[in-house]
């Protein structure tokens, strides 16, 4: 399992190679997640037994981190959809994007989100869930992204990452909550942990990802703008795969956070909010992929909706979230690719400008034909098994009004699916329209197919969904899929729903006419504004700390500094050294010279005299060190002293003088004096401290023996500290360069 | 000795600070040159005062007390001749502005840098300028 893994991430980096040394990358390149379906179809028969299989490797052990995957019912259904649709994706991206000068990248990150797509849902450990979580968050933005030189790509890109990943770092807390209170890191031994004291944080963490995710109310803006995307990337990540990410981590953890009162109303409420905001703004658009995109919002709310009733119900809850997941996986990839289809051939995806498409299209026509009764829910197809166990669901736990609801949102499936079929049968065909290659039409004809299969023959299907069913539920859940299930209250909605369909389908051009003209204020709004205030933040921060004056720096930098020490030493309180050394005569002189010396400087206009003051505090400084037993820093100092001011004299004599200086303003003066006096408080206070003799003794100690030296601070810099001495030269010696750069450039200009 | 010494940094500090904050470039450098030598002194304070003896070790190898603290004057060493680098940089750099600007004063130097509006990360572009070209 984590060969195919690992196969999956190296097969997509060997994608760009593929792509320019053969001429048909796709169906070449369609072998990799072909060979992974493969592979995970033969698992079936293990899994279906009831054992799930589990690998691990070390991967960070010494943070005990472990790449560990688990494969279970539910697993297992979505690494089947990840590489199953995944391969006609590939097939389908060949034949859309033909001729594209970046392909080969495209291949690269679809197949790369793959991989991730996969990691996610066979992670057992936390951390390989989160890494894959986000992994699968920025392989989309770069896919939405795809046309980066279109502003629109741009931003519906950074908005898809910015909300999915915002809601990432929410979901990291939350995991990182769920594996301390259930005390392993591991999914599968997640407890129940529904009476622990931190249940709503880590739900509510865990939720925020989750909701971001798979676009549930308020966060669904994002998913509609990713349609930005080219149409293999909607058709795979926006309808079939990523946004399902958050509905499969929501089923996962269904057995220890669910049974609870909130899990269930909060999932209730979301999921049925966004199924009914998902299916009212469906009529605000004529664009195909738009009109998908919205009723993927709606599917994504019924997803959520069942999986708030799994602890409700008996077992239709999770059977009906096992079976409407395929169900809506397989139409929606289909009509996806077949919508990229129409606009590849024709040019356009309005609903309103297509006409006859039948009769030039007959394949495309067929697949989008067997898909839309799945997405209306009408039989054989597995759309309307799917539909009519959740009605059974929510008619055994959840209120009338809110059926009624639900009711209401698929009935807008089946307007959607009328709209999208019309424009194959009614009208003229345009000019020159064809039948795409076979690449084109390969993936929507199979995915429609199985969902009339299945539907057709619901026993093919019956065993995994029972295994879907009792991971999300938590225990053995048997149940017989049937195609008629007689004539019971769930068929009687499933009526009430067409006909509803079909009337808000001869409303539609009203409600358009009425929804489409305005821009409707939305959270979408609130994401713009907040942006807008970061950047306006952003600018107003720079322009307020890096505004260009060296002065504004400094006395920020030293104001801070005040602040932040002062407000640190306060509670300490006044210190006096102890045991100080007594006072010299001479000494005090000399301080008195540097301080007069010092004070001096504050006054003076001529350039020499600025010379003078800088030797006498340097000479000063160095006077002290001879008289403090301090020889080598007395001759250092001398020395750099008078290179200093030659150089200082050397320089000011080709200046002219400084004139007419503005008078010192007194925030300076008090920021100079406020600092200098934290300074004085600071050595005080430092010098009430013990000092800590041991790395003195150290090296007075092992000067001779070991450095074969008889000056200390001589040995400790060409011995005990080379390395720094090494890295000092350097510095000067780059100095020197800097200097010699600077003058030797004014040479050439001249 | 220690608390004298205290007060004379701090009152370097204050000196050098304000200095730096005036608009002179020349200023700036005095008052870089007077805090870099406050800041050895602080060091130097630091390893306490009062021996009687620099940190050498006569030819015995035995060590006379009381004698200087090794360590930070190994420490101040290295500031001094860096600090050089620094000021003998700093210097030639002022150099070269006056040359090419023809003032010190940093308040009165031409802006060099104009700042350009940021792009909007959700609103579409006005100006064709705008659009990153093809």
């Amino acid at each position: 399992m984590i060969g195919a893994v690992l196969i999956a991430f190296l097969g997509a980096l060997l994608a760009p190679w593929v792509e320019r040394n053969l001429k048909q990358a796709n169906w070449v390149l369609a072998l990799l997640p072909l060979g992974l379906t493969i592979y995970f179809a033969s698992l079936l028969p293990a899994v279906l037994e009831g054992a799930p299989l589990r690998h691990s490797v070390d991967w960070v052990p010494t943070l005990g981190v472990r790449l560990s995957f688990y494969l279970d019912g539910l697993s297992l259904l979505f690494a089947l959809l990840i590489c199953g649709i995944g391969t006609f994706i590939v097939i389908y991206s060949g034949g859309y994007l033909k001729g594209h000068p970046d392909l080969g990248r495209f291949y690269l990150i679809i197949l790369l989100f793959m991989a991730s797509m996969l990691g996610l849902v066979l992670a057992d450990h936390f951390v390989t869930l989160f890494v894959m979580w986000e992994l699968t968050s920025l392989t989309s933005y770069l896919l939405i992204g795809f046309n980066h030189r279109e502003f629109r790509s741009r931003r519906a890109a950074l908005q898809a990452l910015l909300v999915t990943a915002g809601g990432g770092l929410a979901l990291l807390a939350g995991l990182i909550l769920l594996s301390g209170m259930a005390g392993t890191p591991y999914l599968s031994e997640l407890p129940a942990l529904q009476q622990h004291p931190l249940y709503l944080s880590a739900l509510v963490l865990v939720l925020l990802g989750a909701f971001t995710k798979s676009a549930q109310f308020p966060f669904h803006f994002w998913l509609p703008n990713a349609m930005e995307a080219p149409t293999p990337v909607s058709a795979y990540l926006h309808s079939a795969t990523m946004v399902k990410a958050g509905v499969y981590l929501l089923a996962r953890l269904q057995p220890s956070l669910g049974s609870s009162e909130v899990w269930s109303s909060v999932l209730m409420a979301f999921g049925l909010v966004t199924l009914l905001t998902g299916a009212t703004l469906t009529f605000r658009h004529t664009d195909l992929k738009r009109l998908l995109a919205y009723s993927t919002v709606a599917a994504l709310g019924a997803l959520v909706f069942a999986i708030g009733l799994v602890p409700l119900t008996s077992y239709y809850g999770a059977v009906g979230f096992a079976t409407f997941l395929l169900a809506h996986s397989l139409y929606k990839g289909g009509l996806f690719m077949a919508a990229g289809a129409v606009d590849h051939e024709a040019g356009t995806r309005d609903i309103h400008q297509l006409s006859g498409l039948f009769r030039v299209m007959p394949i495309t026509g067929v697949a989008v034909g067997l898909a839309a009764l799945s997405l209306a829910g009408l039989p054989p197809v597995l759309g309307f098994i799917g539909k009519e166990v959740l009605y059974m669901a929510s008619l055994q736990a959840a209120p009338a009004w809110m059926v009624g609801l639900a009711v209401l949102g698929f009935a807008v499936g089946a307007t959607l699916a009328t709209l999208l079929v019309v424009p194959f049968f009614r009208g003229q065909p345009p000019e020159g329209v064809h039948e795409g290659s076979p690449s084109l039409w390969l993936g929507p004809l199979v995915l429609a197919g199985l969902g009339l299969l299945v539907g057709l023959f619901p026993g093919l299907y019956n065993p995994l969904a029972d295994a879907v069913a009792s991971a999300v539920k938590g225990k053995a859940v048997e149940y017989h899929l049937k195609l008629w299930p007689g004539f019971n209250l769930a068929l009687l909605l499933s009526l009430l729903t067409v006909l509803l369909g079909l009337g808000l389908y001869f409303l539609y051009p009203r409600l358009w006419a009425w929804m489409a003209t305005d821009p409707l204020p939305g959270p979408e709004n609130a994401y713009n504004a907040l942006l807008r205030g970061l950047m306006r933040l952003a600018v107003g921060l720079a322009r307020l700390l890096q505004n260009g004056s060296l002065r504004a720096y400094l006395v920020w930098t030293f104001a801070g500094l005040v602040g932040l020490v002062g407000l640190a030493l306060l509670p300490k309180g006044l210190a006096w050294p102890q045991g100080a050394a007594p006072l010299k005569p001479a000494l005090g002189l000399l301080v008195g010279l540097m301080l007069l010396g010092a004070l001096a400087a504050l006054r003076l206009r001529s350039h020499l005299g600025m010379v003078v003051v800088v030797g006498i505090v340097g000479a000063g400084v160095a006077l002290l060190f001879l008289l403090q037993n301090a020889p080598d820093l007395a001759i250092t100092q001398f020395l750099v002293e008078t290179l200093t001011a030659i150089l200082i004299a050397l320089v000011l004599l080709q200046i002219p003088r400084l004139g007419r200086v503005p008078p010192g303003r007194p925030l300076d003066k008090l920021v100079a004096l406020a600092f200098g006096g934290l300074i004085t408080l600071l050595m005080l206070h430092m010098l009430g401290q013990p000092i800590a003799p041991h790395l003195s003794r150290f090296f007075a100690e092992k000067s001779l023996p070991e450095g074969f030296g008889q000056n200390i601070v001589n040995v400790i810099l060409v011995d005990f500290r080379g390395l720094d001495t090494f890295g000092e030269i350097a510095v000067v010696g780059l100095a020197g360069l800097g200097v010699y750069a600077l003058l030797r450039r004014r040479k050439e200009e001249h | 000795m220690e608390v004298l010494l205290s007060f004379l940094v701090g009152g370097l500090f204050a000196v050098g600070v304000y200095l730096m904050l005036r608009p002179h470039l020349i200023q700036f450098l005095i008052g870089f040159l007077v805090v870099g030598n406050a800041a050895n002194l602080l060091i130097f304070t630091a390893g306490r005062l009062g021996s009687q003896f620099p940190p050498l070790v006569p030819p015995g190898g035995e060590l006379l007390e009381p004698i200087a603290n090794p360590l930070p004057q190994a420490l101040i060493l290295t500031a001094i001749v860096i600090g050089f680098g620094l000021a003998a940089f700093g210097i030639v750099l002022f150099f070269r502005a006056q040359q090419e600007l023809g003032t010190l004063n940093g308040e009165a130097m031409p802006e060099q840098f104009e700042t350009a509006p940021l792009p909007s990360l959700v609103d579409e572009p006005q100006t064709p300028q705008e659009r990153v070209p093809a």
